[in-house]
This record gives structure tokens, sequence and C-alpha cells, in this order.
């Protein structure tokens, strides 16, 4: 526990658990509050519209009058619903949004669970979505969800073949499957960072190519992790109304929501912990602090957040046969050339101590 | 009081679970209640629903499937591997450069058989002069 602060403050007792676990919900609620707002203030930059002006100083406060309107939204249950799978398919959603929090750092001071197969659970836990999202795509008994949660099965699947094998390119270069260790490995400047081939000697520049592979094919495929546009087919409202949550509404409509948002910044911090130097500032020991690496990590996740919802609001969806043939035939052969070019620089590389 | 940090994983997971439960019990208090028959049926699109919608699906998904269970069982056989394998050298490298290689083949067969490809829509593109030829004869 060397790198949980919480626990010089408090000691170790079922507190500073308590405290550890509930440090990270209370940062999705606010960052998912920001994340709404951005979203609608950032499409409304993107079609030159002024987006919400009402509530609050230019509008700040709509994200929280959204929350109180789904509070007090009706919750239907259909008649001919499977009300259990029905009623679980949302905990599922967030349960395994959440539990990928529990390996994420904010700062070398403050990592949750420091485990040492962090990547591989993230992975795993990730996987949570897809059940989610079958069961209630299917236990709604409607034709839209049932389409939209199969679609989102295929496609889920399909994404987490070549992210997979880029999480293990940088397992290799960082030999750890340890976040701690895999951003321990990146510190010393920004030329360090995986995005840049890790530390090692200047011929890394020769195997620039696979990792900038690597890192897009990470990044395309997170996106359609998270179901956003482009990749937004399980939920396309002009095809299939609203995918797998057609038949959910307020507070369980809300938790598929919130899930989504907490995806959004899972996969965004992942892209920061294994391609941009997680905490690490990119001035070597420079600002390099406690205090300073919680800045710097927030604003790497943040980024890459923001290139999210950009990318929502500009591109435009791709149909299912793209879709496919972008993952099975696009990045899965280009992600395994990578992978052995990377598994190979790593076999030559001098600095990794073996 | 000890736990490891795979017990703060567990705690994570009742933490967000309870979370969802406690939002769902804030809003059973504050949201009204009065169903009807209208709203109690199944969304589509306002008409009275037809048949069931568990039926069967394109068989694609399935072979999506079947694929995706193969390089999964690839993948898990991976992750250990790339712990490993610079302790072990090249000998390790390169007896999973072949098995990746396998894989890839298997990859191209997928692919040259078809088992890849996804229903395209084919778009009926007019052609200029047969527009131009039919305005003609109404002229």
């Amino acid at each position: 526990m060397e790198h949980n602060f919480i626990f010089d403050l408090v000691g170790n007792n079922i507190w500073a658990y308590l405290i550890t676990a509930t440090i990270p919900l209370i940062f999705v609620t606010l960052y998912a509050l920001v994340a709404i707002l951005g979203e609608l203030k950032i499409a409304s930059w993107v079609q030159d519209r002024l987006g919400p002006m009402r509530t609050g100083w230019k509008g700040v406060l709509q994200p929280l009058a959204e929350v109180v309107k789904l509070l007090q939204k009706e919750d239907i249950t259909p008649k001919n619903v499977n009300k259990p799978l029905f009623n679980v398919s949302p905990f599922v959603m967030f349960t395994g949004s959440f539990a990928a929090f529990a390996v994420i750092p904010y700062s070398s001071k403050f990592i949750p669970a420091d485990i040492n197969v962090g990547l591989f659970y993230v992975f795993a836990v990730s996987s949570f979505a897809v059940i989610g999202i079958l069961m209630g795509g299917w236990s709604s008994n409607n034709k839209y969800s049932m389409l939209g949660g199969i679609r989102s099965a295929a496609q889920m699947i399909s994404y987490e073949i070549p992210m997979a094998l880029s999480i293990l390119a940088i397992a290799a270069m960082a030999n750890s499957l340890s976040i701690t260790e895999i951003i321990k490995s990146q510190d010393g400047g920004i030329w360090n960072w995986f995005i840049f081939g890790g530390p090692g000697p200047i011929w890394k520049i020769a195997f620039f190519p696979f990792i900038i592979i690597l890192f897009l094919v990470y990044f395309i495929g997170s996106l359609a992790e998270t179901n956003r546009t482009p990749f937004d087919i399980p939920e396309g409202e002009s095809e299939i109304v609203g995918g797998y949550h057609t038949e959910y509404s307020g507070m369980k409509f809300a938790m598929f929501f919130f899930a989504e948002y907490a995806n959004m910044y899972v996969v965004s911090a992942l892209v920061t912990i294994m391609f941009l130097g997680g905490w690490n500032s990119p001035f070597g020991d420079f600002l390099n602090g406690p205090i300073w690496q919680f800045f710097w990590f927030i604003s790497k996740a943040m980024f890459f957040v923001f290139i999210q919802i950009w990318l929502r609001w500009t591109l435009p969806r791709v149909r299912v046969d793209q879709l496919m043939y972008i993952t099975w035939k696009v990045m899965l052969p280009f992600a395994f050339i990578a992978f052995m070019g990377i598994a190979f620089w790593a076999m030559l590389n001098p600095t990794i101590i073996k | 009081m000890y736990l490891t940090n795979f017990g703060v994983v567990l705690i994570f997971f009742i933490i967000g679970a309870l979370f969802v439960a406690a939002g769902l019990f804030a809003a059973a208090l504050v949201r009204p209640k009065n169903p009807t028959e209208e709203k109690l049926m199944t969304y589509e699109s306002g008409e009275v629903p037809i048949g069931s919608p568990w039926i069967q699906f394109n068989n694609r998904f399935y072979i999506i499937g079947l694929a995706y269970l193969i390089f999964d069982v690839e993948l898990a056989l991976l992750f250990p591997w790339v712990i490993v394998y610079k302790e072990l050298g090249w000998p390790a490298f390169w007896a999973m450069v072949i098995f990746l290689i396998i894989l890839i083949l298997g990859l191209v067969y997928d692919w040259a058989k078809g088992y890849l490809e996804w229903d395209k829509p084919e778009p009926v593109i007019p052609k200029l002069d047969e527009l131009i030829i039919k305005r003609q004869k109404k002229d």
C-alpha cells in the first residue's frame, strides 16, 4: 500500500479502504457532470450554435438539471420483459465500468489498487459491458433492443482483439503488466514515453511506425468499445431508435448513460498510461511532484475525452459492413505486424532489465 | 485490518453495485408511478408489436463469435508469454512468431473463404445518358 497516501493519513483500517474506494466514485460523478456539459458545449461549438444557456451562467448547471430530470422520470418496465435480466443489466454495466477505476492511478501517491496484472484486469472488466448490453438487449423483448444488443456484442468482441494486441506490445516494452511499473518505465521526459518508443538508444526511431500503428489501433478500438460515434451502430438513433436501451427509462437509463461516460474516461486514462507516460511530466523531473502528477494525468486523460467528443460531432456513422471491414481486415493484420515488430524491439532494447 | 490489493478491487465492485442501488432507490422515492396499458406496451414506433423479437438472426454474428473465440484463446496464451519471453531468449521469441504466423494463416483462410464479408448495400447509380434520353423523349 506504499502508493496510497490515505493509508499514511488514516492508518491501515477499514476507513482507509472505504475512502480509497469512495474518492474514485466522487471523481466519476464530478467528471460525468463536466463531460456532459462538455459534450453539449462542444456539440454547439461544432454546429455553430449556443447550446444550453438558461440554467445558470451560460448553462453550466445543465448537467445537474439533467440529473434531477432523470431522477423524477417514471421508471417504466414493459409487460413482456424478462424482469430479472432487465433489472440486473444496469448493475452489470455500471459496476463493470466502475471496477476498472480500481486500477487507474491519479498520481504516484494515489493508486487505489496497485495490482500486478493491472492492464489485464482492465481488459477483463471492460468485457462486462458486452454482457450487460446483451442482457439489456435480449431481456427487453423489443426488436430494436435485440438488434442493438447483437450488433454491439459483435462490434465489441471484434475490436477487443486488436486492442489486446496493442496492450501486449506495451507489456512487452515495459516488461510488466502492472500499471505502476508501466508508468515508472516511462519517466524522464517526453522522449521516454512509449509513443516515442520508451527509453532506449536513438535507433528506436526505426520502430516508430509500429508504435504509431498500435496507438491508432488502440484509440480507434477504444472508440468502438465505448459505443461512441463513429462506431455507435448499437445505439444508432436514426436506425434502431435507442438500440439496447430503447426500453429503459428514468434512473436505469441514467446508469447506462453514466457507464458510457465512465468508460470514456477509462479508455482515455489507459491511452495516457500506455502511450503518454501516465502521470509523468513531459519535462523530466521538472514539475513532477505528486500534486503536479495529478494535474498531468487528469489533463492528458481529459484531452482524450475531448478528442472523443470532438470526433463524435465531426464524423458520420460507419455502416455495419464497414465496421467489420475496419477491424478484421485493416486493424487486425496491422496490429499483428506491429505487435511482432514491437516484440522484436523489446528483445533488442538494452535498457529493459531482463 | 489487512486487505491485499485484490481486496480493494472487491470493495470497488461492492461500492459500484451499491451506488446503482442507491440511485435507483432515491429515484423510487421521488418519481411518479402510474402505469397504463399503453405505457407498458413494447415500443415499436407506436405500432402494436407483431411477432416475437427472439428470432433467428443472421448467422454471420455466429461466425464472428467463433473467430473471436479462436483469437481470444490465443491472447490468453500471449499474456503470460509477453512477460517472460525476454528472459527465455530468442527460441521463445521465434516459437511465438511461428504460432502467430499460423494464426494469421487462419485469418487469411477466413478472409479468402469470405467468412468476414458482410452484406453490402448495392446502390443503383443512375446513368446520366439514360436520364438525358428520357427527358428528350418527354419533350
